[in-house]
């Protein structure tokens, strides 16, 4: 059974392209087969973030527009082959998505992968409303801060009522994805809690992502974290994320400062 | 010490509110007695085990009378619990006590309980409509840019009220959650619903068009179980607990 994913936000740079790379190879890593749709007609990021920017012929409006038949516009990944992107169009304005063209897109994608994961444009304009349109499940990606904790409110009270799924009367199962979580600043109380975030959400949590060099190191290069340095702390938690959305039991860990050996020696005599 | 602490245990007296049915006779009696059985004839179980309450408003007896009518309906298996609408003075042992209640019931209509002639071969009436209370109750969390919108009534939300989400009722609003958006109560003009909630971290606050912003509620009443109300011209938040 296929499960269709949407990583959105409301609020713009929270980290859902760097999120939607991560967790799509992480499962893709694992066997299933992935495909990731960028859905930011006109600012397209994914391909970027998968290193597929030079092999981009034909793109999501493409397929709509019945110009280019859907397995010509994907793209296999060199490293992982069971992972695909569906890129965006950067040229085209976002009024080429039609709910139609995207319906009959997912259906197509239904057949051939297990996991079909959207990712969302900032805001709750089309793009963003046809992303989450035939979702099964959505993953939230917030930062512990008031103003992209309250863009994450509204954008639940969206995948509750303006989803094929809850138009059906059924729900959107929705999980929480706290990223750039910064241990130190939260405990000084510079960043709202986990308990704080989850609280207002009032939704189930999926994952807490360190703030770490090695994303951005990773998106320079144009790899998802998980596959640039699979040990790193945000890769680690992304992998335990994805394992969760298959359903496993993973304990959740609070990410903690890395301290280095020496720190952890020095701090311990000092004490 | 345990004994007088078992023995104040026993005398605890707690207030407790019953449904009852209020059953209003009209003059004559006689004939209304009549008009009883024939509509209940059928379905003598009708009110075997209900509270019934004797609402006497209507008749002027004297306390004979009164004990007459009581001793009549419970031929009928209709056993009253009390008594209202007459005068104290006309009370006497051996009668049931009289009910005082300080909130008048405003119905429009009396709900009508006997079905005018026509009785049906059928045993079963359909059950009297039950008249729908004006209140809404939300049990999912209402979400930043989502508007509830009732003026027939009360709204109560089990959740919370996110921040930048509206809630707008004709009666008065209960959040069993955090208030973090904007309530605005007895939006048709009326001055005496209230606003209930768990926690207020509310936006704004509003009733009957009187309103505070998150700025003029006091600090010391943030994050509190809190309760808003007009008085005169002012909307008054005071903490609950």
């Amino acid at each position: 059974m296929a499960q269709v994913l949407v990583v959105t936000s409301g609020k713009g740079g929270v980290g859902k392209t760097t999120s939607t790379a991560a967790l799509g190879a992480a499962l893709a890593h694992d066997g299933a087969k992935v495909v990731v749709i960028d859905f930011d007609v006109g600012l397209r990021n994914l391909d970027l973030v998968l290193g597929a920017e030079r092999r981009v012929v034909f793109d999501l409006i493409n397929v709509i527009n019945g110009v280019a038949k859907l397995p010509q516009a994907l793209i296999r990944d060199k490293r992982l082959e069971n992972l695909h992107l569906l890129p965006a169009s950067q040229t085209r304005d976002k009024e080429a998505l039609t709910e139609d063209g995207v319906a009959k897109i997912i259906d197509e994608l239904r057949e051939k992968f297990d996991w079909i994961i959207c990712d969302s444009p900032a805001g709750i304009e089309r793009g963003a409303t046809l992303a989450m349109r035939y979702a099964d499940a959505a993953i939230i990606v917030t930062n512990p801060e008031v103003s992209s904790v309250r863009d994450s409110d509204r954008i639940i009270g969206l995948l509750d009522s303006k989803t094929a799924k809850a138009e059906r009367g059924e729900r959107v199962e929705k999980h929480v994805l706290i990223t750039r979580y910064h241990s130190s600043r939260a405990a000084r109380g510079e960043m709202l809690s986990i308990n704080d975030v989850l609280e207002i959400l009032s939704t189930p949590l999926l994952g807490i992502i360190p703030e770490s060099q090695e994303v951005l190191r990773a998106s320079n290069v144009g790899s998802p974290v998980t596959l640039n340095n699979p040990l790193s702390a945000p890769a680690r938690a992304y992998f335990d994320a994805a394992r969760r959305l298959k359903g496993e039991h993973v304990a959740m860990v609070v990410p903690s400062e890395t301290r280095g050996i020496f720190n952890k020696l020095f701090s311990r005599k000092a004490a | 010490m345990s004994n007088a602490a078992r023995q104040r245990h026993s005398l605890m007296f707690r207030p407790r509110s019953y449904m009852a049915f209020a059953i209003i006779p009209q003059p004559p009696i006689v004939d209304w007695l009549s008009e009883l059985d024939g509509s209940f004839g059928r379905s003598e179980s009708f009110f075997a085990g209900q509270h019934v309450a004797l609402d006497l408003s209507a008749v002027n007896l004297s306390s004979n009378a009164i004990g007459q009518l009581v001793a009549n309906l419970e031929e009928r298996n209709i056993r009253v619990l009390g008594i209202e609408g007459i005068d104290p003075a006309k009370w006497q042992p051996g009668l049931p006590p009289v009910l005082r209640s300080d909130r008048t019931l405003r119905t429009p209509e009396p709900v009508q309980l006997i079905a005018p002639a026509a009785p049906t071969a059928e045993a079963v009436r359909p059950p009297p409509q039950k008249q729908q209370p004006a209140s809404l109750m939300i049990e999912d969390p209402v979400r930043s840019g989502q508007s509830v919108v009732f003026m027939e009534g009360d709204v109560t939300i089990l959740g919370s009220v996110g921040s930048g989400a509206e809630i707008v009722a004709g009666g008065s609003i209960h959040v069993y959650g955090a208030l973090r958006g904007r309530a605005l109560a007895g939006a048709t003009g009326n001055g005496r619903a209230r606003i209930f909630c768990h926690r207020v971290e509310a936006e704004l606050l509003a009733i009957d068009s009187y309103y505070r912003t998150a700025e003029e509620i006091d600090d010391s009443i943030r994050s509190r179980p809190a309760q808003a109300w007009l008085e005169g011209e002012t909307l008054q938040i005071s903490t609950m607990n």
